[in-house]
């Protein structure tokens, strides 16, 4: 099916087909157990996302529990140490539970009680997109279990906790590199065994057919929110739009209502790690190649038989070997670039910002502030006017404050 | 026809279901791996179902995913599966290969394909394949004549059942419990009644269930109803009890007593 809601808003977004594929990306490589329950979920999706009563009980979440619209922020002292450039924040770290997991969730957590499941599952790697999944659970009175890696429960204990205060179950998952990689793993091991009374909620534009489809369509409200305020403040579009990009929701929510922008630029922030050319990264597109994973054909971090390559990022929540597959099709069709960004470059951003206007960012999204940092320099040079550049601050530092501070040798 | 055809036609002229181990590649090492491997045809498997380990094996419960991930990390990959199904073939037994799908498309669909024919390999399983996604596989298995095994699950609708075993070509592997793989105490009645299910939809093609059957007594049940039972974390289990010589005489014990419940069971 084509994007109807895209084509009927006078966008060109043909993509996915009706059967989920980005050109030769997506797709649905899933066991035949789970395929009446994404056919059932699908259909659901899309009639729901063209129903008004549906649509408008989700903008009303969004708008009097999330908080939304969010607020758009220039950091002028920030923007100082980028070339001069008018860095303009989006600020999906003041939702409701800290990031931009949140908006999503809440299109997927009515649209289980809409097919009328009683238990959700999750996967989480930060534990944004658990802590979101276990509040919609808890506001819509469904069970929640979040499967989350064993090393991520350690990194991101807080957000540990917070799930289990909400009354989610955590199961921390002890196969593999113990992180989200493995999480999907077992989350989808859960959804085969109990499908018929559980419905997964995934977390990023990964994952079979609907998924990258479905979070999308969820998220794209932080592109269209940002393209108006950006335009009302500036009087013209942004020369470029940032994201960090781990399964890649921040991202494609961000980046949607800009695509048919010819003239923005739109650039994802992978997770360098120690950098790309020690193999310790998370670089899907940079350092990845073609090939299946979780469900979708896209970029993977995989070796020579086509086992996926455990990836290494101080970011739980962008530590992932997988992207999600319209990235790959964006990055095909040159339309997105990416680059990395290593572990000490966006810790230094994420200090910077701290320290410059007030704003302790997510570890993910200080990938994307490094990344504003290098393009406003790039661009300073180039350009007679300083130019404008539209940051996703996917979401807040809190989670982040015990791994900041250990970073920078800070005793509490 | 391949040898898996074979195999099962001869199972059923013998009026008897099938009996289809499965062993995973590169546990505890390669060699060790291909010796059980033999032990089953040695035990009386009919088809031995030779798995490839895979970093993600959605579809595997514990016993099974014990076994790939010490495998994965050796570095153990679909060059050294061909080398077991080869091995297999000169045992006498039929092979097919169980692997997800990444592995094959990273190696090369038309490649893995011609490769495998070459080994002596009959086909393949793919747990994470299903005929919507697998053109490439489609045209590669007709090119080199192998068999294409996809699954059917209770949750399938009838026409996916339709259409899955349109695509497939061996048999149909009816996955009778919604979960993953690992050895279960009791044979509920989904499995019959998705072979049933199955048999008035597609009459021509061979139904083979694997729903953790671990015994004997469990075989001979599954037999009364399907064309072929196959057997694998049962088996794994003894691999990972005595990853030794030990452990491969445990292989074959436990597939003589399989084979035994299936031979006993006429149809
Ligand atoms: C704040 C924040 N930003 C970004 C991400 C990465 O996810 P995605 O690439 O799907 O936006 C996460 C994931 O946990 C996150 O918590």
């Amino acid at each position: 099916m084509v994007d109807v809601s895209a084509v009927r808003d006078g966008r060109q977004l043909a993509v996915p087909d009706e059967t989920g594929h980005f050109g030769s990306y997506g797709g649905r490589f899933v066991p035949e157990a789970l395929v009446a329950a994404i056919d059932e979920l699908t259909e659901a999706f899309h009639q729901t996302w063209d129903d008004p009563s549906f649509r408008g009980e989700l903008a009303r979440l969004l708008r009097d529990y999330t908080g939304r619209p969010s607020a758009l922020t220039d950091a002028p002292r920030f923007g100082e140490h980028a070339g001069g450039a008018r860095i303009l924040l989006k600020r999906e770290d003041l939702n409701h539970t800290g990031s931009h997991k949140i908006n999503n969730v809440l299109g997927q957590a009515l649209l289980t009680r809409h097919i009328g499941k009683k238990r959700v599952i999750a996967e989480t790697g930060a534990g944004q997109h658990g802590v979101a999944t276990a509040t919609a659970a808890a506001l819509m009175g469904l069970d929640c279990t979040v499967y989350m890696g064993e090393q991520d429960t350690r990194r991101q204990a807080l957000n540990v906790a917070r799930m289990r205060l909400l009354g989610a179950e955590v199961v921390p998952v002890t196969t593999g590199s113990r992180t989200l990689k493995d999480a999907i793993n077992e989350a989808m091991r859960d959804w085969v065994a109990n499908v018929g009374t559980t419905n997964y909620v995934f977390g990023t534009v990964a994952g079979p057919h609907p998924f990258p489809l479905m979070v999308r369509q969820y998220q794209r409200v932080i592109g269209e929110e940002a393209r108006a305020q950006v335009l009302e403040r500036v009087g013209r579009l942004p020369d470029v739009v940032a994201a960090c990009v781990g399964g890649g929701s921040n991202a494609m929510g961000i980046f949607t209502a800009f695509i048919p922008d010819r003239g923005v630029r739109l650039v994802g922030f992978e997770a360098g790690g120690d950098g790309i050319g020690t193999g310790r990264h998370a670089a899907t597109i940079t350092g990845g190649s073609p090939g299946v994973l979780h469900g979708a054909r896209s970029y993977l971090l995989q070796d020579e038989n086509g086992q996926t390559i455990e990836s290494h990022s101080i970011s739980a929540g962008l530590d992932y070997p997988g992207v999600g597959p319209e990235h790959a099709w964006l990055h095909d069709t040159g339309r997105a670039e990416y680059r990395p960004i290593t572990d000490a470059e966006a810790m230094a951003a994420f200090a910077l910002l701290s320290r410059t206007e007030g704003i302790i960012p997510a570890i993910e999204s200080a990938h994307a502030l490094a990344g504003a940092l290098d393009l406003g320099r790039e661009l300073g040079a180039q350009m007679s006017q300083p130019p404008v550049i539209l940051v996703c601050l996917s979401g807040r530092g809190d989670k982040d404050v015990e791994t900041a501070s250990r970073y920078f040798g800070i005793s509490s | 026809m391949t040898a898996l055809s074979d195999a099962l036609a001869k199972a059923r002229a013998e009026d008897r279901a099938a009996l289809i181990g499965y062993l995973p590649v590169g546990y505890p090492s390669v060699e060790v791996s291909i010796e059980a491997m033999r032990a089953l045809v040695a035990g009386g498997c009919d088809v031995v179902e030779v798995g490839a380990p895979y970093s993600d094996p959605v579809m595997d419960g514990p016993t099974i995913q014990a076994a790939a991930e010490p495998a994965v990390r050796a570095g153990v990959g679909l060059r050294d599966t061909l080398r077991a199904v080869s091995a297999v073939a000169d045992a006498g037994g039929a092979a097919v290969v169980m692997s997800y799908w990444n592995p094959v498309e990273h190696y090369g669909v038309a490649r893995f394909a011609a490769d495998l024919a070459a080994a002596g390999g009959s086909g393949l399983v793919t747990p994470d394949l299903i005929p919507d996604e697998a053109g490439d596989w489609l045209a590669a298995s007709d090119a080199h004549g192998l068999d294409r095994v996809f699954l059917v699950a209770p949750s399938s609708t009838d026409a996916r059942i339709a259409s899955t075993a349109r695509a497939s070509r061996g048999f149909l592997y009816a996955a009778a419990v919604m979960g993953v793989t690992g050895a279960r105490d009791a044979v509920g009645d989904a499995a019959a009644v998705l072979v049933r299910r199955v048999r008035a939809i597609a009459p021509q093609i061979p139904v083979c269930v694997g729903l953790g059957v671990s015994d004997g007594a469990q075989a001979a049940q599954v037999a009364s109803f399907a064309d072929g039972v196959i057997v694998g974390s049962a088996l794994v289990r003894r691999m990972l009890d005595s990853p030794d010589a030990a452990g491969v005489a445990g292989v074959r014990a436990l597939a003589e007593e399989l084979a035994a419940g299936v031979a006993s069971r006429r149809r």
